[in-house]
């Protein structure tokens, strides 16, 4: 792995830890401080696994109120930050530091309210992503904003991340799905952002908030917006014998006016590996495979879907399936969604990157990672939310192989630099992290970051909270790791990624 | 550069009170220059929306209007950028071509003024963040804007976004900047995200005047799988000289039959998935027994616009307000203004756009206290002449308040940038 540049460690907090216990059990129960190795071992990493560090302590604060003097405290004394939701970031957001204190969000854990009359819930910010679907779907409502990880991941780690999912074209992310947050900033101060209205007045702080990564305050209360179910969901299935094709069918979808609920391309390295993972059922003589799920009102849903086949009828579309019912709606995503476990069984490791490029660009950016593949001698498989641009490519290695891992970042680094030429960016939902951090100068020169550091210092100005993220260190552009998974051993290894 | 701003000379001369650079590099400069005199300025686009927020009093007028034309616009990546000051009007056209559409549905502002269309620029509509009907299905003017390029308060250039939906690269600017009033910035360039224009439209008026009945239609509407883009409630004007009784007018349609109070919805998409919806809603909220009346696509077209164009309130010489409030409060705020105001209701029962005759201070901070209680906040639009400044246009809180300010100061240390026009101390 490649050497982590961190911030520079604060002797002084570190000779001040049994101090710093000792205070900190004053402000919460003396059991939600963890100290002793065994304890703080599990927060030592969140998902991207590579980049372990053991951090100063662990507090586990039960309430808005623990937080800010925590908070306060620290600011006062100087001591580092680390917020930290379910852990299942894949961008090294949440991994802590020596000399920090890490505040876990997990006691935050209840649903507050759920106002079918405001169509909101308001949640706390360790409660997971799917479980407010869970709350509101016997009155036919859901949470839109479907990151791949629902199942674990926390509300509270989505405001930090802004988290996208499959269904973003249409339905937006995080951020155009929150109304409010109560969130404390590094001196105490308890804030509350937005409410149960669907604007809010004055600078937009919520949206400043909302992917800021934990750097800006820490979330302790949610209040998302609930949307009604579709009458009616279909999928089709589609196989095409050229990566040309497949994009030529996506741009040509959008330019027809049709804004599809999901749109998603594997290429054939991932056909091929879901199918022998999952037996999927899907086309292995195509090239690429489409899958275009559309949602709304029933004759609406029927007549696009027609619309679509047609579509890919005339961009030379090898097969297409159109789900007839549930079941086989269900039956298309399977493959898509085990595309991460299927390319850990082809080898000891893989490497997901996450970058957005404009929707027409896929064939070209496809086709340079094909000769990246070749270049560095590492396969690859291609996933790729096609309705937003948001590229999976997942890089086979053996991470034993010294030199195979050094040309894996290399690889890694390159396809992002390729995005950001194409008109596109880093990351598109896993955030920028430690992973992506110096990267940041290929898309920001400096009056970009330093504008943006500028507001980070305005709301934390010892830089306290969370710091070493998102921003680059030393100012260069060094190829760092990213999200690395070895022989299987995911720091999650049954949630879903796709 | 324009004759009041000639290179190679110093930009602050006291002669040229109004700077038009022509370009993002001159706009730096003259920044650059501003910032090292500490000069006040407002900076203005077409000064369509000028009248909201605090009348200001600058040394300076940065007037951005030359910063115009389209810049890129890809269709089928459904993005467009423009410079900052392009029309409104010209985005729209060529959107329109396209079939596509700006989808949180400008408001017209220019009627209320002087009964005629003036949206203005991009940079101008960006700033106030102010979105028509669709909003409660596709999102505010912030949830359009995917990048910008501009010139802080210390002349620097900056970016932030890109002409990506899925983007998560850094602080999300583009959305602190929306509805900045022009106080931390001054905009060079905007990408906005574009949508699919559907393909027809129709619109269904309920007319009901019970205020239970209209709230409870709202939440329905909002419950309901049949999609809907638009729903507003347009009760009857108060008995009252004081407000023009122009709603008749402005709603005459050959399909409009019944007089009196009326809750319209509207559903856009193919004519068939319309008649279907239209169907469903019917049986939904149980109006067969309701008198009704549907507009066909021509009429319910001019219906929205009309609404959007605020031309309910055209050249009213009374205060005007907008006001947002939790949808389930909407009820309350329907008993409070009763028949003393002349208002409608728009976004399924969370915006109102209220006329205040005799708008004074105080007669507003009653209004404006009893929203609050509501969850909800009021915005000044329209401020009568001959009325002392008011101090509270925006509604905020200490703790917000606070954390603007040092906002305020990471983009524009030296407050140059429209002083005051959202808040005193900003």
């Amino acid at each position: 792995m490649s050497e982590l540049i961190l911030p520079k460690i604060d002797k002084t907090t570190i000779l001040s830890r049994d101090k710093i216990i000792y205070k900190l059990k004053k402000i919460t129960k003396s059991e939600n401080v963890l100290h002793q190795d065994d304890e703080i071992k599990p927060y030592e990493t969140d998902a991207l696994s590579a980049y372990k560090q053991r951090p100063l302590l662990v507090v586990l604060p039960e309430n808005v109120q623990e937080v800010s003097k925590i908070l306060k405290y620290c600011n006062e004394e100087k001591i580092k930050v680390i917020p930290r939701g379910a852990g299942t970031g894949l961008s090294g957001g949440a991994l802590p530091l020596n000399d920090a204190i890490l505040l876990g969000l997990g006691k935050f854990n209840k649903i507050l309210e759920i106002d079918f009359n405001n169509k909101c819930v308001v949640a706390q910010p360790g409660v997971t992503n799917l479980s407010i679907t869970h709350a509101v779907q016997h009155r036919g409502f859901y949470y839109a904003p479907d990151p791949s990880s629902q199942l674990a991941c926390s509300i509270g780690g989505n405001v930090a991340e802004n988290s996208g999912g499959v269904h973003s074209l249409k339905y937006g992310t995080t951020t155009n799905n929150i109304l409010g947050v109560e969130l404390v900033l590094m001196d105490g101060k308890i804030c509350r952002l937005g409410g149960k209205t669907l604007d809010q007045e004055g600078y937009d702080l919520l949206g400043l908030i909302c992917g800021s990564e934990g750097l800006l305050g820490v979330i302790t209360e949610v209040t998302v917006k609930i949307l009604k179910k579709p009458q009616s969901v279909k999928a089709a299935l589609i196989g095409f014998p050229s990566i040309e094709d497949s994009g030529n069918c996506v741009t040509e979808i959008i330019s027809k006016g049709i804004v599809p609920a999901g749109m998603e391309i594997m290429d054939k390295a991932l056909i091929e590996a879901t199918d022998n993972f999952c037996k999927a059922g899907y086309p292995r003589d195509a090239e690429t495979l489409l899958i275009v799920e559309l949602d709304g009102t029933t004759s609406e849903v029927n007549e696009l879907i027609k619309t679509v086949s047609e579509i890919a009828k005339k961009n030379n579309s090898s097969s297409i399936k159109l789900s007839k019912n549930e079941k086989e709606r269900l039956a298309f995503w399977a493959g898509r969604k085990a595309a991460f476990p299927a390319c850990g069984a082809m080898a000891p490791d893989y490497y997901c990157m996450d970058g957005t490029i404009p929707r027409g660009k896929l064939s070209q950016v496809l086709k340079e990672i094909q000769r990246l593949s070749k270049k560095y001698n590492l396969p690859v498989a291609n996933a790729f939310h096609a309705g937003d641009g948001n590229l999976h490519p997942l890089i086979m290695y053996d991470g034993n192989n010294k030199d195979e891992l050094k040309r894996t970042e290399e690889f890694g680094a390159d396809i992002l630099k390729y995005c950001v030429k194409l008109g596109g960016v880093l990351t598109g939902e896993h955030g920028v992290g430690i992973e992506k951090r110096e990267l940041m100068c290929e898309m920001f020169n400096d009056n970009d970051i330093q504008q943006q550091l500028k507001i980070k210092q305005s709301l934390d100005e010892k830089n306290l909270l969370n710091p070493g993220k998102v921003y680059p260190i030393l100012r260069k552009c060094a190829e760092e790791g990213r999200v690395h998974v070895h022989r299987g051993e995911n720091k999650f290894p049954d949630l879903p990624r796709f | 550069m324009s004759t009041e701003v000639k290179i190679n000379s110093p930009i602050s001369q006291d002669s040229n009170y109004i700077l038009k650079p022509k370009n993002e590099e001159e706009v730096s400069l003259i920044v650059k220059d501003l910032y090292k005199k500490n000069l006040p300025t407002e900076i203005i686009g077409s000064s369509s929306k000028n009248f909201i927020g605090n009348k200001l009093q600058c040394a300076k007028i940065l007037n951005l209007s030359k910063l115009s034309g389209i810049i890129e616009y890809l269709p089928e990546e459904l993005y467009i950028k423009v410079k900052a000051c392009t029309p409104l009007v010209e985005i729209e056209e060529i959107l329109r071509k396209n079939n596509q559409q700006l989808a949180f549905e400008p408001i017209d502002f220019g009627y209320i003024s002087f009964s005629k269309s003036n949206k203005g620029t991009a940079a101008g509509y960006l700033s106030c963040n102010f979105a028509g009907s669709r909003r409660f299905k596709s999102g505010s003017v912030r949830d359009h804007v995917l990048g910008f390029r501009g010139v802080n308060g210390k002349g620097d250039i900056i970016k932030s976004g890109g002409t990506v939906v899925k983007n998560v690269t850094g602080y999300d600017l583009s959305k602190l900047i929306t509805g900045s009033f022009g106080t931390l910035i001054a905009l060079t360039e905007i990408t906005f995200k574009v949508l699919p224009k559907k393909d027809s439209s129709s619109t269904l008026v309920i007319h009901e005047k019970n205020k239970e009945k209209i709230a409870k239609l709202f939440d329905n509407l909002q419950s309901s799988s049949n999609e809907i883009s638009g729903s507003i409630f347009v009760p009857v004007e108060p008995n009252d000289k004081k407000y023009t009784k122009n709603r008749e007018k402005i709603f005459k349609f050959n399909d409009l039959k019944n007089e009196g109070s009326f809750l319209a919805i509207r559903m856009e998409g193919s004519k068939k998935s319309i008649d279907e919806r239209i169907r469903g809603l019917t049986d939904e909220l149980n109006l067969k027994d309701k008198t009704k009346s549907i507009l066909d696509v021509h009429q319910s077209l001019l219906f929205w616009e009309r609404i959007n164009n605020l031309e309910l309130f055209s050249e009213t010489l009374n205060g005007l307000v907008r006001v947002v409030v939790p949808p389930s409060r909407c009820i309350d705020l329907m008993k409070y203004l009763d028949q003393n105001y002349k208002y409608y209701i728009d976004w399924c029962g969370a915006l109102f756009w209220i006329e205040i005759s005799g708008m004074d201070e105080t007669k507003l901070l009653k209004i404006k206290d009893y929203i609050i209680t509501l969850g909800g906040y009021v915005t000044v639009i329209k401020n009568p002449k001959n009325l002392a400044p008011i101090k509270d246009i925006f509604t905020i809180d200490e703790t917000r308040l606070h954390i603007s300010k040092k906002i305020k100061e990471s983009f524009d240390p030296k407050g140059i940038f429209n002083p005051g026009k959202m808040y005193r101390s900003i």
